[in-house]
């Protein structure tokens, strides 16, 4: 379907085009959203206790935007980690680097991930 | 360039760092009253107010979320092809500093009013 030009045309040399730089703009954009959030809850929590805290998170109003801000923020730091490697890092260890923030990020959100689920579907007391 | 060096700075100690206390917040919540109390005895002194580690993590994180967060927004007004002139430049990533600066002061007199 189209022509040869048309189906390469705005990919770029690694074939995927302004997609990095545009994902890491549209999370920065979620970022603050849900950051400006967080230290709100944060500031305006009545004590910082486990009981006070738990409380807080068991609730659908903090466990949803915690969850959503988790995948926001990760995905932009992973997305900000790449280019810090693809900078100062060339042949092998470029490689390696790679695979272990991929590593990192993937097994910190599930940890985060599934801590917000377990608190948020668990008893209220 | 310093403020370019400077994002870059807090976005790695944030990914690093930030990322780990704050899986390991969440997860001592999940985990219950002991886990976060080992939590909270790293950061707080006996009496419940913060210790001098308490201080430089909580205050190095949150002028880092609000620096990153200054020069983000100004990146995002570059990426429209804006404040490329050298003094209005300059001029932009100095208020990053300032910025980010008050807003960590603000943040901090809020929880010791409280």
């Amino acid at each position: 379907m189209g022509t040869e030009i048309g189906r390469v045309r705005g990919l770029g040399s690694a074939g995927h085009g302004a997609q990095h730089w545009w994902h890491q703009k549209l999370t920065a954009g979620t970022n603050f959203l849900l950051i400006v959030w967080l230290l709100a809850s944060i500031a305006t929590l009545p004590s910082y206790d486990h009981g006070t805290v738990r409380l807080w998170l068991h609730s659908a109003w903090a466990a949803i935007p915690m969850a959503l801000l988790i995948a926001s923020v990760f995905y932009h730091f992973r997305l900000g980690l790449q280019v810090v490697i693809e900078d100062y890092s060339h042949k092998e260890s470029r490689f390696v680097l790679t695979v272990l923030v991929n590593v990192f990020t993937l097994a910190t959100a599930g940890t985060a991930i599934f801590s917000i689920l377990k608190v948020a579907f668990g008893a209220t007391a | 360039m310093t403020a370019s060096i400077v994002h870059r700075a807090t976005g790695d100690g944030m990914a690093t760092i930030g990322t780990l206390l704050l899986v390991w917040w969440l997860a001592a919540i999940a985990a219950g009253p002991a886990a976060y109390g080992v939590f909270l005895d790293v950061f707080t002194t006996s009496t419940g107010s913060l210790n001098a580690l308490g201080w430089i993590v909580g205050v190095g994180l949150t002028w880092s979320v609000f620096q990153h967060m200054m020069s983000g927004i100004r990146h995002l007004v570059m990426d429209t092809g804006a404040a490329f002139e050298l003094k209005v430049n300059q001029r932009l990533a100095l208020l990053t500093f300032v910025a980010s600066t008050l807003l960590t002061i603000a943040f901090w007199l809020f929880l010791g009013n409280k």
